[in-house]
């Protein structure tokens, strides 16, 4: 029998970025806030200190800071019709567990959506009419717009500490920023970071043939910064290990160094780490949430009522846990009645090697997960698609977030995998081979979707999460298309060989691409296309709010955390200003 | 400087080692391969035959050459029987709940075996294989080694139930691994890989140098047991 503990006003599921603002805002206003974390409590000092935490065999390669596979792990086919089989390993993409979540091994790339990202739908058809999506694409609205997120973008990026250069500011096109992003209502709280080598080359590369290269939005900070917390950060030293690690010097925001240390001197929140939650309970009704159950790490069974419950875990895991308590009714995808798990997307990564001439140096090990020379003019809908046959595009970033040598050794096609030849390559190669990376939008499509595997079970006896995706023909077409014109940069920055390989199918689990897993839990104007309301309250059960990149209609080409900063603190004000006042239904 | 490329002591070094490699395999000893390695064998998981196997198999996979020592002397060997006899080997990092069915290949490894019993399982294959020849996989002339590993490569042999190319993939990605990770985990001796290739290490501070463009780093790499006051010294020496 779980024991029954006393009643809190709210319970967070997940202290990531998502549920420790969140959890920071309402504990502030007075209500009783309990956290309840899966993984390990962590600080920057002592768990992310050197040169310990400079080892790529535990983090890169055996994914020391990622969600326990032997306890959870998730099942995964390309097809309605095949069997779904356990990622035994987690390879293409890494959820992360643990105090923080994955906001403490992200790389800080701090973008924004565009305008258009937002009323995707609307403005795709309206602009090329509706012929240009493919019959199976599921493209939505999100329901709420990129002005109404504007000021909470810009409250995320200050308590963050953004680094770059604005290109838009009001309307107006400034020097040295994106020209292509959408307005913002002020400066980047920090300066841009320290341009890399090969940023330098393809920035002169890419100017050469029109376009507007820029630094990349960084929260790997710049110069000291204090955020409206009142926390302050470090510079970065650009030490070539941020993704997949924590960071010792301070230097990236991270809910460590931005917001946690405000949260825990709040005594209105209580942290319950490794605090496994197994359901939100209902009550007979179905349409009211009277709490949640959870196991500690004795495995022992507790019962938390609460009158709110914010779901804030990784969003595969968010949409898992809908699932497991009955929250929304399951997508299928052969009546496309339901919405939980539907429009699940991905990010259409693909990469562009240039192999440049052996006297320069690159020296791409000095580097920031956020560095980077980047043009925007090939991402979403900057360009217009009329005579092109898809929808969508990539941003094209040339810099390095590392150089760790077991995972990078880039070798020029023809190489043998192994022997003398493959060792002569990767010396000769290694220090002078500037890789582009390409962040594609992944089109939400019919068969790609969440749902739960009748098979196989986690530590607990619960259902794992089943995937069904593969990249749609028209992000494949898109991943040809911007690849090639990315070749075209390489080749004009005096590569020696350029590769120019596209995104193909099918989608594999075995190498990595991007953690930027999205929808299965999304936005909308529509009960029946969506799960939560342009708040991220569940259409179904008003006391449950869901908040993650689970909630985005379709993916763009930027990374999501930006977006889902805005969201946060838009969902954290319509829950102060509203709904605490009335508990009901905000829409 | 005294391990670079161009080092007198290197080249002694490799020259001798290379003959020592020629000798040992005419004379069929190959665990004396490295000479004065064999004191610093770990002998945590791997048998006297599989480390013959993987002696002579490493050492093809990245062989030594005129300027820079290979896998074998790196000590992958060493790194693989330590990994094999921890947590990894062991499959304590793998979901392992059946029913286990064969999948498609973008559904990864769905065998049943932790990567010990995978690596165990087929080098017993393989010594069968030549023991039933009368031969031995170290002891078989170079291009016959090659020939021998790209048949497993290509796939297609069953290694008592480990598809060849599953095992032949595991050793290389292993062989990589400790050819490149942090010494600490018994390959990489002398961070001999990351001076090959300029890789710094674990080092940490580049703050004033990575807006130097093109500049050549010219520092003995550092690992992490090198330990926290050198990594201190050294960011200090690198400025910020």
């Amino acid at each position: 029998m779980p024991q029954t503990l006393k009643e809190v006003d709210v319970v967070v599921i997940g202290v990531g970025f998502a549920g420790s603002i969140l959890a920071k805002e309402l504990a502030a206003t007075g209500l009783k806030v309990v956290g309840l974390e899966r993984g390990h409590t962590r600080h920057s000092v002592p768990d992310f200190q050197a040169p310990a935490i400079h080892d790529e065999l535990k983090y890169s390669v055996r994914k020391g800071m990622m969600q326990d596979v032997t306890r959870e792990a998730m099942t995964f086919r390309n097809q309605h019709r095949e069997v779904a089989l356990p990622m035994r390993q987690w390879e293409a993409f890494l959820p992360g567990t643990g105090l923080g979540g994955c906001g403490v091994h992200w790389n800080g790339q701090a973008w924004r959506y565009q305008v258009a990202d937002f009323i995707y739908k609307t403005h795709i058809e309206q602009r090329y009419g509706k012929k240009i999506v493919d019959p199976d694409l599921r493209i939505q609205d999100w329901g709420v717009t990129y002005q109404e997120l504007e000021p909470y973008y810009d409250r995320f990026e200050y308590l963050l500490g953004v680094c770059g250069k604005a290109g838009n500011l009001n309307g107006k096109i400034e020097q040295g920023g994106n020209p292509l992003e959408a307005p913002r209502s002020r400066e980047y709280p920090n300066p841009p970071m320290k341009e890399q080598y090969a940023g330098a080359l393809f920035r002169k590369a890419a100017t050469d043939l029109g376009y507007h290269p820029f630094l990349q939005p960084s929260a790997n900070m710049t110069r000291p910064y204090t955020n409206p917390e009142g926390l302050t950060l470090n510079p970065c030293v650009y030490c070539g290990f941020c993704e997949r690690y924590g960071c010792e010097h301070f230097a990236k925001a991270s809910p460590q160094t931005v917001i946690l240390p405000v949260l825990m001197k709040n005594p209105n929140f209580e942290l319950r780490t490794e605090s496994q939650v197994l359901r939100i309970n209902l009550d007979s009704s179905g349409k009211k949430a009277t709490g949640v159950n959870y196991m500690d790490a004795q495995g022992r069974e507790f019962e938390q009522p609460a009158s709110l419950v914010l779901l804030t875990a990784f969003a595969l895991n968010d949409v898992r846990m809908l699932l497991l308590s009955g929250i929304g009714k399951p997508y299928d995808p052969v009546t496309e009645k339901g919405v939980v798990g539907r429009n699940y997307a991905y990010q259409t990564q693909s990469y562009v090697p240039a192999f440049l001439k052996e006297d320069i140096h690159l020296n791409s090990f000095m580097a920031a997960g956020a560095s980077g020379t980047v043009i925007d003019d090939f991402s979403a809908d900057n360009f217009d698609h009329s005579a092109l046959g898809f929808i969508g595009g990539c941003y094209v970033l040339c810099g390095s977030t590392n150089a760790r040598p077991i995972e990078f050794h880039p070798t020029p096609p023809g190489t043998p995998r192994w022997g003398r030849q493959w060792k002569e390559a990767v010396r000769r190669h290694y220090n002078h081979t500037a890789v582009f990376n390409l962040s594609g939008t992944s089109t939400a499509s019919r068969w790609n979707y969440l749902d739960l595997d009748p098979t196989y079970r986690d530590a607990w006896g619960l259902p794992l999460l089943r995937m069904t995706f593969d990249f749609p023909e028209n992000d494949l077409r898109m991943s040809r298309y911007v690849t090639n014109k990315a070749s075209e940069i390489a080749r004009r920055m005096g590569a020696t060989t350029v590769v120019d390989e596209p995104r193909t199918g099918p989608f594999t689990t075995t190498t990595y691409q991007s953690t930027h897993n999205t929808g299965g839990a999304i936005i909308g104007s529509d009960p029946a296309t969506s799960v939560v309301n342009r708040y991220c309250q569940t259409w179904d059960v008003p006391n449950v709010f869901v908040v993650g990149a689970c909630n985005y209609p379709q993916n763009s080409s930027y990374n999501p955390t930006g977006t889902l900063g805005a969201l946060i603190y838009w969902t954290a004000d319509a829950l102060k200003s509203r709904y605490l006042k009335n508990p009901g239904p905000l829409v | 400087m005294s391990d670079g490329p161009n080092s007198n002591s290197r080249r002694n070094f490799l020259r001798s080692s290379l003959v020592l490699i020629s000798t040992a395999t005419l004379a069929g000893e190959a665990p004396a391969l490295l000479g004065s390695a064999r004191a610093e064998e770990t002998r945590r998981f791997l048998n006297e035959s599989e480390r013959r196997f993987l002696l002579a198999a490493v050492d093809r996979l990245i062989p030594a050459d005129e300027r820079w020592p290979g896998a074998a002397e790196a000590g992958v060997v060493n790194y693989i029987d330590l990994q094999m006899a921890g947590a990894w080997g062991g499959g304590e990092m793998l979901y392992r709940h059946g029913p286990f069915r064969k999948g498609t290949p973008t559904q990864g490894y769905q065998l049943e075996y932790t990567p010990a019993e995978l690596f165990r399982r087929s080098m017993a294959a393989i010594h069968s294989h030549f023991s039933a020849q009368g031969k031995s996989f170290d002891q078989l002339p170079p291009a016959q080694k090659d020939a021998y590993l790209t048949n497993l490569e290509k796939g297609g042999i069953d290694l008592d139930g480990v598809p060849s190319n599953t095992f032949f993939d595991f050793l290389l990605k292993h062989t990589v691994e400790g050819f490149f990770s942090d010494p600490i985990y018994g390959g990489n001796k002398n961070k001999i890989s990351w001076k090959m290739i300029g890789f710094p290490g674990a080092y940490s501070d580049y703050y004033d140098l990575i807006d130097k463009h093109g500049v050549e780093l010219r520092r003995e790499p550092m690992g992490i047991g090198d330990g926290a006051a050198s990594h201190f010294m050294n960011a200090m020496r690198g400025g910020h």
